[in-house]
């Protein structure tokens, strides 16, 4: 975006917001909205309160931006923890239950037998994302919220997560009532992963066996921040951004979900209200307060408003100690680089919610779409009283990806945390100097290379020049082996985050460069820049099935971006 | 432009799922893209004129569009021949309550004879309209139904717009896309799934 068009805008920076000396509940009044006509001169480009928008000639497309709301008026929720429930009716077994999705049997069943049962149900609801919208927004989530439940797991312990699917059937506008859950770095068989054509409809339940198995049996494989989220295939950006999402927290020994862990082994990270995910968004919202989607769009959808947890620019009180921030970006199709506003850093300690071997500290927390990373951040040293802001720095105008970084006092502020006590008791988490091993990149054990170019072709998004047929298998794999991957940016334009189910991989090299130290880490997504190759080594162990890669700019998934893979015997 | 495109353009924001189930019984006259689609004069390779929104999008039934112009030496051909895979697999739905229609992007170059001509070379069946209009009319339509690029210089390039087939139902409210290259018979899976729960018509 150029300097005057910044100038022309009527976009509220974080500058403006110091400057009105902004504190919960003050109003803070944004910028006469532009009626739909008005447009800031020629330049075809338009700002609509914290995000802006360039659409060169295409202001007949995009007649809809979302009513003002004040920001950090709103509390962050955080989602409740999944409770199991005693029993499912029909009992969950090996074979197809009645009532379900058709499936082939539970791969090693009797070896995983589920020790818990969990009972969700995919519906539709209203929810508040702002007070100051017109009307609470009709939504779809599970358990009547969105984001979801938190699951949380344990490595030993397997479950089935039933979801039924409670759509309303006849429902009209962007979505489609037929699903299918994904678990996003699930260790997972294939019929219980979420292979994107195994959807289904309405009044239909399909059962997940979470076996909750480290790959290998190595401990260092272990994952932690996971997420569930629908994978319907040509409609997940659609459905997940209409709130099909949720937390999956997988711990073991080491990360034990206990910050008073006296086992000595356990490393005590920040636990319990002091371990928070955030799912960050961007939505846009219609005149009635109503989610709008682009369904004529391919390129990639962007909104112009900031939910954190399902709520516009909340704000979080935190007591003056160690918080474990689990980050997300929930797409659809926004990358976003995160800053502290004092300046102070992060404490990286995963790369999409594997924990790395020793915590990083970085200026910088940076997420394309369905990326995770785990920080820690202490409050400390923060007086009581003090607001700190979690602010985006990374401009992105459309799919094509970021284009810029915005000084900091264009930052977009979308979390602020609120210093508002001292802890109860003293802080007693720690950040060790070691966290989790890396498993060995045994380059003897790769039995083939692969090369996938992810490109456009007459304005369809490709993998090797060729479309997504959920029926036709790109690559067979021999389980029990291990492969290199070389995944290449065939376009000079795009950047794609680039998603592959079943095994994390480490990254060998970026453009022959071996990556940075928070990027030597086990991953599942990989922001491919344009014209880049990147060299992923991975192994593929435990079960047989079909399994995707996609690009998880969800819009261009939706448009073919993907690629079937199978695991055989 | 006459005034109803012109007001289209620039017109107040979709109506919003819900509002618009509320809606239906009350303004059957207008559906949920009333005010999103123009309703601009097109004519058929039939001769025959229509209207965009009103004759084409308007209703309870699955529409299809894609743009190719006739003299096209690049994947058109290919892909007109794909999409007639499609219309045999969709069969005598074809006409009844799925509609197909391809735009062309060369309006000054194909008249309604060329389109007829093209029809014929390729076996095009009843209930898929190839319609020609005026190239402003076509620009919008285009950029409608999302055959567009962020890049001016790529939007500009005809080529970048010529692979995509969409399909949708003004009914529902529920639009979708695939590479009209795709294996047809995914294709035709997925214009199913526009179908609305409850069908005035079809089976």
């Amino acid at each position: 975006m150029s300097k005057k068009r910044r100038e022309n805008s009527s976009r509220v920076s974080r500058r403006d917001v110091l400057k009105t000396g902004l504190v919960a509940g003050s109003a803070l009044v944004l910028t006469a909205k532009k009626s739909v006509a008005q447009w800031s001169g020629g330049s075809g480009s338009w700002s609509s309160g914290w995000g802006s928008y360039h659409y060169s000639d295409y202001r007949n497309d995009r007649t809809v931006q979302s009513p003002a709301t004040t920001p950090f008026v709103e509390t962050l929720p955080i989602p409740p923890v999944l409770q199991p429930v005693s029993s499912l009716s029909p009992p969950a077994t090996e074979l197809q239950a009645p009532g379900e999705l058709p499936r082939p049997a539970h791969q090693r069943w009797s070896e995983f037998l589920p020790q818990k049962l969990y009972a969700v149900h995919a519906n539709e609801f209203s929810w508040s994302f702002h007070r100051e919208l017109p009307a609470p927004s009709v939504v779809w989530g599970y358990n009547g919220m969105s984001p979801g439940p938190t699951v949380k797991a344990k490595y030993g312990e397997p479950s089935i997560v039933r979801i039924y699917n409670d759509l309303p059937s006849n429902h009209v506008g962007f979505g489609i009532p037929s699903i299918i859950t994904h678990l996003h770095n699930g260790h997972t068989a294939t019929e219980s992963d979420g292979f994107p054509a195994d959807f289904y409809a309405t009044g239909l339940f399909k059962d997940h066996h979470y076996v909750n198995l480290l790959a290998g049996n190595d401990a260092r494989e272990a994952m932690g921040t996971l997420w569930y989220h629908d994978h319907r295939v040509d409609f997940t950006s659609q459905n997940v951004y209409k709130g099909l999402a949720g937390f999956y927290l997988l711990f073991d020994s080491v990360d034990s979900d206990n910050e008073n862990d006296t086992n000595l082994a356990a490393l005590r990270l920040p636990s319990g209200q002091y371990d928070v995910p955030l799912i960050f968004n961007d939505k846009l919202f219609d005149s009635t307060g109503q989610l709008y989607f682009d369904q004529f769009n391919t390129d990639g959808f962007l909104g112009d408003r900031f939910t954190v947890n399902g709520k516009i620019q909340p704000t979080f009180k935190v007591a003056r100690r160690k918080y474990r921030f689990r980050m997300l970006d929930g797409g659809p199709s926004r990358f976003y680089e995160f800053y502290l506003s004092n300046g102070q850093n992060f404490t990286q300690i995963s790369n999409d919610g594997n924990l790395l071997p020793a915590p990083v500290s970085v200026q910088s927390v940076r997420l394309s779409v369905a990326e995770r990373k785990d920080v820690i951040i202490d409050f400390s040293g923060i007086p009581i009283g003090t607001s700190v802001y979690l602010e985006n720095r990374l401009v992105q105008t459309d799919g094509q990806g970021p284009s810029s970084y915005s000084s900091q006092s264009d930052a977009t502020p979308i979390l602020r945390f609120d210093v508002d006590r001292d802890p109860p008791t003293p802080d007693a988490s720690r950040v060790p100097s070691t966290l989790r091993a890396l498993p060995p990149v045994t380059l003897s054990e790769v039995v083939a290379t692969r090369y996938w170019t992810f490109d456009q072709q007459n304005g369809q998004w490709t993998v090797n020049g060729r479309i997504f047929d959920f029926n036709r298998v790109d690559a067979t794999i021999k389980k029990g082996t291990a492969e290199k991957w070389v995944i290449r940016n065939g376009g000079r334009r795009w950047s794609h985050p680039i998603h592959i189910h079943f095994e994390e991989y480490q990254i060998l090299t970026r453009d022959g460069r071996t990556p940075p130290l928070q990027e030597k880490a086990r991953k599942d997504v990989l922001e491919l820049h344009p014209n880049e190759e990147v060299v992923i080594f991975m192994r593929f162990r435990d079960f047989t099935g079909r399994y995707v890669m996609h690009c998880h700019n969800t819009v261009h998934e939706d448009h073919a971006m993907m690629v079937r893979w199978d695991i055989v015997p | 432009m006459d005034r109803r495109t012109l007001l289209t353009n620039y017109a107040a924001p979709l109506a919003p799922p819900l509002a618009a189930r509320d809606m239906k019984a009350a303004t059957a006259a207008a559906g949920a893209r009333a005010n999103y689609f123009p309703n601009c004069e097109l004519q058929t390779h039939e001769g025959k004129t229509v209207r965009f929104y009103d004759d084409l999008v308007h209703g309870d039934k699955i529409v299809l569009f894609n743009f190719m112009y006739a003299q096209c030496q690049g994947i058109c051909p290919g892909m007109t021949a794909n999409l007639v895979r499609v219309q045999k697999l969709l069969g005598a739905r074809v006409g009844r309550d799925i509609f197909m229609h391809s735009i062309t992007l060369k309006p000054e170059e194909d008249k309604p004879a060329d389109l007829k001509m093209y029809v014929e070379m390729h076996g095009v069946k009843a209930g898929w309209l190839f319609l020609t209009g005026q190239r402003d009319d076509i620009e919008v339509l285009r950029r409608k139904l999302g055959f567009r690029d962020p890049n001016p210089t790529f939007d500009k390039d005809v080529s970048q717009h010529i692979g995509l087939v969409r399909f949708g139902n003004e009914a529902i409210d529920r639009w979708a896309a695939c590479p009209a290259l795709a294996n047809p018979e995914q294709i035709a899976k997925s214009v199913l799934w526009m179908q609305s729960a409850n069908p005035r018509s079809g089976s």
